[in-house]
């Protein structure tokens, strides 16, 4: 057996493309401060400006958008800065958004699907549901959401990290991006602003909302990777196919099966195996796939996601991301090193 | 074009650039995973953040911890906003980066004078009660050196933390020994841009700002870009293996300047400054005019960020100049890609259009 890296962790990073890698080769020999007043800034500035516009185009965003350094960030901005204090977080938010939660109210998902419960859980501040889970792929009911959190008077964050440039954001006050999970480069993401009014500024560059120079090498392959587009998704749809009914045929489950899920994440459950020795086993074998997020990847905590949602097996069950350049034989040679592992 | 702009921002090594091709490459090479992974192109890449660790630790003092972040603003508000205190002291000179944070953080924060020279006395009485002391390295806009190590332990001895904005000295000068914490960013050391780090003492503890997976020892979340800090990293290898060189390059371009702008009055201290930064003033210079007579010079009048304000930079006012004066002053940076004869050239065309206008 071939033991080639295979590479199916594309929800903690995804390679950068061609086209921003060339973007960002182009922007380091462009490396005035925009902030500059001569020529070599002001060029820098209207790329920057240029970039901006590029980015806004290709999410169909008509709001402010705000360079940070990821989505991390992005999220610590939206949270500290908004107008209304974060009220309301549903159970299943990634650690950058669930870690500000403090005694802010949690809204619960449903057993099984892991959408949020249709009742409004309150109060009307500002409320923080991600667009698609990291862990399992299941979409929330963002139309649902926002009209409620807009009834209320609150205001809607959505952590748009794995979802932006793969499929259209949803409706929302705030939404967090992050550049290198939709092939362009670590270190760079975005705040969307519905309008300026709802944050309270800082100083600084980026109209007084964000400090620090820009990256503006960061920010053009960014804009070129959105501009590359998500044709890709609908063979990211038949692969996933191909993938599960390959699991669930050799006696694997698949998590929130029957919910709205983004077509590159999905989770599964060996029944009878650690999701650590299925991790070890896979990596000898050359296939990167992980335990839930990458950054509490290592902990053996069990999943905060799996324990709101899908108590039975959350132990055994790994995560299993495709990108771009995932291909059929990808699929076929995990299914085969799955069955393997699970002995079936 | 002739870049007289050093302390905006410094041009990216080559060997910086070339540093962090490995980590930009596509899905055919496993130099793209998320350090943070547990698997072994995760374990690849987070190797290669460690190197750079190492590296840009070379530039800091020992005893302490490198943490990397997004820039040294960000460095700058998780040191004074993550250390919790409130009463804070910082020299009147500070980035916008400190003076802002240092604000928000305490609206009473002491402002610590400096004198004609653009120097905090070593002697100053700190405040009573006082929990951070923040003073620069060097000035940013007028390249002054701060007397760092005494300031540092008069803040122990106050029972105070000391951090130091080394943003402009690192990689060019001896790191302060006495810091409890030390702010760089990247790219005013020939690195790339969106990245800085936060040097931290063994012992002094601070509150994360950024919450989220909870890397860099859950002080500052967000995945690593071993990309960006393996660029960092090889610029802080160059700028130590260089460090001599580009000492003798810049006291070499400082001669040159200096001798091709007679009329100019310098401003700040001539010995306690980093020569790289020649910042002068002549009577009545209307500088809109010299920066659009000179297109292909690349100068400016103060520091990039405040640049476009139209405000009289606060730095020189507060080394005693009037409105007029700091009105007619400008900034000339150089460093280590600048070449004699460009500076030369450069500063004889801008004594000759001052001397025209």
């Amino acid at each position: 057996m071939t033991t080639a890296p295979l590479y199916l962790d594309h929800a903690a990073t995804t390679p950068l493309l061609a086209a921003a890698r060339a973007a960002m080769l182009a922007g380091f020999d462009r490396w005035a401060n925009p902030s500059s007043p001569h020529a070599p800034g002001r060029a820098a500035r209207a790329a920057l400006e240029d970039a901006r516009a590029r980015v806004k185009a290709a999410l169909g965003w008509t709001g402010e958008v705000i360079f940070t350094s990821g989505a991390s960030e992005a999220l610590a901005l939206a949270i500290t800065r908004c107008i209304k204090p974060l009220t309301t977080v549903s159970a299943v938010e990634h650690d950058a958004v669930r870690r500000w939660a403090g005694d802010a109210r949690i809204w619960q998902v449903s057993e099984g699907t892991g959408l949020v419960g249709s009742p409004w859980p309150g109060p009307e501040g500002l409320v923080a549901v991600q667009h698609a889970n990291n862990e399992t792929g299941v979409i929330q009911p963002m139309e649902r959401i926002a009209a409620q959190v807009r009834e209320a008077g609150g205001l809607l964050l959505a952590d748009c990290a794995q979802t932006a440039g793969k499929i259209a954001l949803p409706e929302a006050d705030f939404i967090a991006i992050s550049a290198h999970k939709f092939g362009g480069p670590v270190g760079v993401g975005a705040l969307l602003v519905r309008d300026w009014t709802l944050l309270r500024p800082t100083g600084g560059q980026e109209r007084g909302y964000r400090p620090g120079t820009e990256n503006l090498p960061g920010v053009l392959a960014m804009a070129a990777a959105l501009e590359a587009g998500s044709d890709w998704m609908d063979t990211a749809v038949s692969l996933r196919a191909k993938l599960e009914s390959g699991i669930l045929a050799a006696g694997g489950a698949v998590v929130a099966v029957s919910a709205p899920r983004i077509p590159t994440i999905g989770a599964y459950r060996m029944p009878g195996r650690s999701a650590q020795a299925q991790l070890i086993r896979l990596d000898g074998m050359g296939i990167a796939v992980s335990a839930g997020s990458a950054c509490s990847s290592g902990s053996l905590k069990p999943s905060h996601v799996l324990e709101a949602m899908w108590q039975e097996g959350a132990s055994e069950v790994i995560r299993v991301s495709i990108g771009r350049e995932t291909q059929e034989a990808d699929i076929e040679r995990f299914l085969a090193a799955w069955r393997d592992v699970a002995g079936a | 074009m002739i870049y007289l702009d050093y302390q905006a921002t410094t041009p990216l090594a080559p060997e910086a650039r070339e540093a962090m091709l490995p980590w930009l490459a596509g899905p055919d090479s496993p130099g793209f995973a998320n350090p943070h992974s547990p698997h072994r192109p995760g374990r690849q890449a987070a190797a290669a953040v460690e190197i750079a660790r190492e590296q840009v630790a070379a530039l800091l003092p020992a005893g302490g911890r490198v943490i990397f972040t997004s820039g040294a603003t960000e460095a700058l508000n998780l040191a004074i906003l993550g250390s919790g205190r409130r009463r804070l002291a910082v020299s009147a000179i500070e980035h916008a980066a400190v003076l802002e944070t240092a604000r928000f953080a305490d609206p009473q924060a002491a402002i610590l004078p400096v004198d004609a020279a653009g120097l905090v006395d070593p002697a100053i009485v700190l405040p009573d009660g006082v929990g951070l002391v923040a003073v620069m390295q060097v000035n940013n806009e007028i390249g002054t050196i701060q007397p760092v190590e005494r300031l540092a332990e008069r803040a122990r001895a106050a029972g105070a933390l000391f951090l130091c904005d080394a943003v402009q000295g690192a990689g060019k000068l001896a790191p302060p020994e006495a810091a409890d914490l030390i702010a760089i960013s990247a790219h005013k050391l020939h690195g790339p841009k969106g990245i800085g780090a936060l040097w931290v003492r063994d012992g002094v503890d601070l509150a994360p700002q950024v919450h989220g997976g909870g890397q860099e020892g859950d002080l500052r979340s967000g995945t690593l870009s071993p990309a960006l800090c393996a660029g960092f990293g090889a610029a802080a290898q160059l700028a130590v293996q260089r460090r001599d060189d580009d000492a003798a390059n810049v006291e070499a371009l400082w001669e040159a300047a200096r001798n091709a702008l007679p009329g100019f009055t310098l401003n700040g201290s001539s010995d306690q400054r980093w020569r790289g930064n020649l910042n002068i003033r002549r009577e009545g210079l209307d500088i809109a005019r010299l920066m659009s007579d000179l297109r292909d010079i690349a100068f400016s009048a103060g520091s990039a960020c405040a640049s476009g304000s139209g405000k009289p930079s606060y730095v020189l006012r507060a080394i005693g100049l009037s409105d007029k004066e700091a009105r007619s002053s400008i900034r000339l940076g150089f460093g280590r890609y600048s070449r004699v004869h460009e500076v030369t050239e450069a500063c004889a065309r801008i004594a000759a259009a001052a001397e025209a206008q």
